[in-house]
């Protein structure tokens, strides 16, 4: 059974129509790439994952119960919303942390409202996950006083604390500094196993071909080609996925 | 006759402090709830909100001392402030309203310029509404909104003295009484030793909070 299916994802702002109908499943402990070009809808699929978004038509299923149905009439209420969500985690490329807690407070906040254990176990679950992260020298410090490697390492570590089914990572190097791509990148990488699966959005071509199982090339809201990094990278059908490896390849 | 000013102004700077205290408690958290209503998507609430914010801060407070003091027996020859504190609590009706409508706006400034992520990083940690405003947004809204509610503040300080248009006896009042009374000048002038000390305080105080909030940036 398939850890993630969806079907047929549709989602429009106005009159633009960003995603045109989304199919994929996800299997457990798969890292799945996505990639494409600025506008062709990333983003806005991993929102509507998460729910920030709701798409218009389309199924999505986790671990073989459907959450979210776009051809019913029923909307869903606030509650099954945040039910829903805590199937996700999103890591998003701008980190935001929050400000006014400490390295250990970020993490624990959202288990601690949700009620994941008392707080002893709270706390020693966010310190191992902090130390994962290899931040446990910082664990007192506030996001200002890190640098930006090291507040999206923290993010991970937070989205990590609710024990998602599936973890999304929205471009998480785009904002750093090439110099600090290195080590969210390797955190990433470290985190794959077989009980945790990843959906990444990445411009960071070499990094999908090592790390993921799947890669998905998004181009105007559809799947243009997907496969094994292998098959995308190394024998890509279309004109559009060629074209745009040729171009991602030429920046460096 | 020195210990006598004194004492006339201290009685009349005590209302002063008392109009202050009981405006800021209740405009403080009005003011939150008038924020929420102008940032509703309830249009008809919206709408509604706005125009009084408008009418309330498109008027001089003055007026509208008067206009709450003497509107109810003027238009329905029914004076609701016939008790003995009657003319205080008009006051202080017409103060909360009107620093609450200010407050709302200092709100709605602070809270719109929140990052829309912070609000994100919480929907995605499942954090309820009430979760994500009270834990994560309130605190980072208090750090920005210091700097301007200070401001308000201490207009509000001095505002207190309009109160005397409906005869609360604040010190104003009880300085100008001796010009009549007494055919002194100086304690009128002496009110605004009361006043800068006061505003002294209270600027320090706020220096406090903001030092207190600098641990972060948000
Ligand atoms: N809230 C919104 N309202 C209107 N249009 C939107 C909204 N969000 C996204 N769009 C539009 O949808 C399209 C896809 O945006 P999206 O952010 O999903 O792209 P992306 O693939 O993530 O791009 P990038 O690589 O630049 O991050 C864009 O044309 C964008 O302008
Ligand atoms: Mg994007």
């Amino acid at each position: 059974m398939s850890v993630l299916e969806i079907n047929n994802i549709k989602k429009s702002f106005g009159r633009t129509e960003v995603l045109k109908g989304i199919s994929f499943s996800l299997e457990k402990g798969e890292v799945l790439s996505i990639i494409g070009s600025s506008g062709s809808g990333k983003t806005t699929l991993l929102r509507c994952l998460n729910f920030l978004e709701t798409a218009d038509e389309g199924t999505i299923s986790v671990n073989g119960s459907t959450i979210f149905d776009g051809s019913s009439a029923k909307k869903l209420s606030d509650s099954e919303i945040r039910s829903n969500r805590l199937h996700f985690g999103l890591v998003f490329q701008s980190f935001n942390l929050f400000p006014q807690y400490n390295i250990l407070k970020n993490v624990m906040l959202a288990p601690t409202l949700l009620k994941r254990g008392s707080p002893e176990e709270v706390e020693a679950q966010a310190r191992a996950l902090i130390e994962r992260v290899g931040l446990s020298d910082k664990i007192s410090s506030y996001p200002c006083e890190l640098s930006g490697g090291q507040q999206q390492r923290v993010a991970i570590a937070r989205a990590l604390a609710l024990k998602p089914d599936i973890l999304c990572f929205d471009e998480p190097t785009s904002a750093l500094d090439p110099a600090l791509t290195g080590e969210v990148l390797r955190v990433i990488k470290g985190l794959k196993s077989k009980d945790s699966t990843m959906i990444v959005v990445t411009h960071e071509m070499e990094f999908a071909k090592s790390v993921s199982d799947k890669v998905l090339f998004m181009a105007d809201g559809i799947i243009e080609e997907y496969g094994t990094p292998d098959d995308v990278f190394g024998a890509p059908k279309s004109e559009k996925t060629k074209a745009f490896l040729n171009n991602s390849l030429e920046r460096f | 006759m020195f210990s006598e000013v004194i004492k006339a102004l201290s009685d009349g700077f005590l209302v002063t402090l008392q109009i202050f205290g009981i405006t800021l408690l209740g405009a403080l958290p009005l003011g939150l709830i008038i924020a929420f209503g102008s940032m509703s998507r309830f249009l008809p609430l919206k709408a509604l909100v706005k125009t009084i914010v408008w009418i309330i801060r498109g008027t001089p407070l003055m007026l509208q001392l008067i206009a709450i003091y003497y509107g109810p027996g003027l238009l329905f020859h029914n004076n609701i402030w016939n008790y003995s504190n009657g003319r205080m609590t008009a006051v202080l009706v017409a103060f909360i309203v009107n620093y609450a409508c200010y407050f709302s706006e200092i709100y709605r400034g602070g809270i719109e310029s929140i990052s829309k992520g912070q609000f994100e990083a919480g929907q995605v940690l499942g954090m309820t509404k009430s979760q994500i405003f009270f834990k994560i947004i309130l605190l980072q809204v208090i750090k920005r909104i210091v700097p301007p509610m200070s401001n308000e503040i201490i207009t509000l300080v001095k505002d207190t003295s309009l109160s005397r248009v409906i005869a609360v006896y604040e010190i104003i009042w009880a300085g100008q009484s001796f010009i009549k009374g007494a055919a002194l000048i100086w304690p009128l002038f002496f009110t605004a030793v009361y006043y800068l000390a006061f505003c002294g305080i209270l600027t320090v105080l706020f220096g406090l909070i903001e030092k207190k909030l600098s641990y972060f940036s948000a």
